[in-house]
């Protein structure tokens, strides 16, 4: 979708204004969410899903809520939308807690359970998927242009690369096609290629800068050029 | 989920921002949700924030970066295949599952970034630092960078240095070597790592020579 996340050469944000140090999570809150990502997953969704949560946020919510927000958001939306939860015992609920912010969390888990999950951040899930023998559609050194597409769901395929031609540096792998695995359309795996832009070509020649910007593709966002 | 005749979604209504108050009590809300489902535990919540809070950081990456420095073979293993080479070490996991390690260099200088949403190099950078996801960096480094890494990261690159910006569209999770300062060659493997921060693997800042 054509969404405020799409950031890729916007103006007007102001300054990055990185600190000097900060820690992991600002408070309890953000450790909590950060911690959900794999029950949110054995609860049936995926990671483009997760992605997808957050896109579909306010606009004005995106720009000015924290980064946790964002993934709290994309949780509940799923959640609710798959069944697993009902916004009327999450309202419930935080309203309670509201009432009552310091009281304990329900028991349940075990310790086998933590260490199950600990190994998944350990192990990693790939969503690289085996490519058969079908022949790349480009190789290295091709010219190719981006598709001018613009899918109403999930996609990868920013608007700032859009139309605009490149020349593929890589050839990888199949991986997890992210504008259907976002709609449970299935994995449908396809290649992605890494591709080299020229500043020029993405921002125009009067652009106050020269550089590269190198941006991986899957293969249904690419045309010869 | 509302959504319009074309499918995309409709605007949500609310007002913004939301109290910390608030947030707080949806995530105890929806975490004991998730307890009852027996999805998870505050124990698994405990263990998971506390692998990224004192395990899982650039401490790893640095690691990776000084075996670089110091064995050549190392090296084109990591630039070969960044995820077995860092396996070798004992480092991966989740978001560095197929890793890709680009060096910087005298005529060449990388720098990562991801303007859809936060892609990062969890197993040897830990978790993304906030302006990483906020959105002028996003916004700015696939256009500006130069700009970027002058005026935010106080990196005045040469003019003739080629700049390039790997923005992290898919899975493949892309992280930078650093350059080895000159005045190294006489500290081990140990001592370099201590050198290497966070900022010169994501490419917005450079190692600087001990003092």
């Amino acid at each position: 979708m054509n969404g405020v996340h799409d950031l890729g050469g916007m103006e007007g944000l102001g300054a990055v204004d990185p600190p000097a140090q900060e820690p992991v999570f600002y408070n309890d809150w953000e450790r909590r969410t950060f911690a959900m990502f794999i029950p949110f997953v054995l609860s049936g969704a995926n990671l483009d899903m997760f992605r997808h949560g957050i896109e579909r946020l306010h606009p004005v919510q995106y720009l000015t809520g924290r980064y946790y927000e964002h993934w709290l958001h994309t949780f509940e939306s799923n959640l609710v939308a798959k069944g697993v939860i009902s916004e009327e015992e999450l309202e419930q609920r935080t309203q309670h807690y509201l009432e009552h912010p310091d009281e304990a969390m329900p028991d349940g888990g075990d310790a086998d359970q933590a260490e199950h999950y600990l190994k998944i951040y350990e192990a990693g899930a790939s969503t690289r998927r085996e490519t058969s023998n079908e022949t790349p559609a480009f190789g290295v050194g091709d010219r190719v242009r981006v598709k001018n597409i613009h899918p109403s769901g999930h996609t990868r395929c920013a608007r700032y690369v859009r139309g605009k031609e490149g020349v593929v540096t890589e050839v990888y792998d199949a991986f997890v096609f992210p504008d259907t695995n976002s709609k449970e359309q299935g994995e449908d795996p396809a290649r992605v290629y890494n591709v080299e832009f020229d500043s020029t070509e993405l921002w125009g020649s009067g652009n106050a800068e020269r550089h590269k910007v190198l941006f991986d593709l899957w293969e249904p966002y690419l045309e010869a050029a | 989920m509302t959504t319009t005749e074309s499918g995309s979604p409709a605007p949500v209504s609310g007002t913004f921002p939301v109290t910390d108050e608030e947030i707080a009590a949806r995530v105890k809300a929806l975490e004991s949700l998730l307890i009852d489902k027996g999805v998870t535990s505050e124990l698994a919540v405990d263990k998971i924030a506390e692998m990224y809070e004192r395990e899982v950081g650039p401490h790893l990456g640095a690691a990776v970066v000084a075996r670089a420095w110091t064995d050549p073979e190392f090296k084109q293993r990591l630039l070969d295949d960044a995820t077995e080479a860092c396996r070798e070490m004992g480092i991966g996991g989740m978001q560095g599952e197929d890793m890709v390690v680009i060096e910087n260099t005298g005529d060449v200088h990388n720098a990562i970034v991801c303007t859809l949403c936060s892609c990062y190099p969890w197993p040897t950078l830990g978790l993304p630092p906030n302006w990483y996801k906020a959105p002028a960096y996003r916004a700015r480094m696939v256009k500006e960078p130069r700009t970027v890494l002058r005026e935010e990261f106080g990196v005045d690159l040469p003019e003739q240095t080629e700049i390039r910006i790997w923005d992290t569209s898919a899975e493949v999770r892309y992280w930078v070597l650093p350059q080895r300062p000159p005045g190294t060659e006489d500290m081990t493997e140990e001592q370099l790592r201590e050198l290497v921060s966070r900022d010169s693997m994501i490419g917005v800042g450079l190692v600087a020579a001990p003092a």
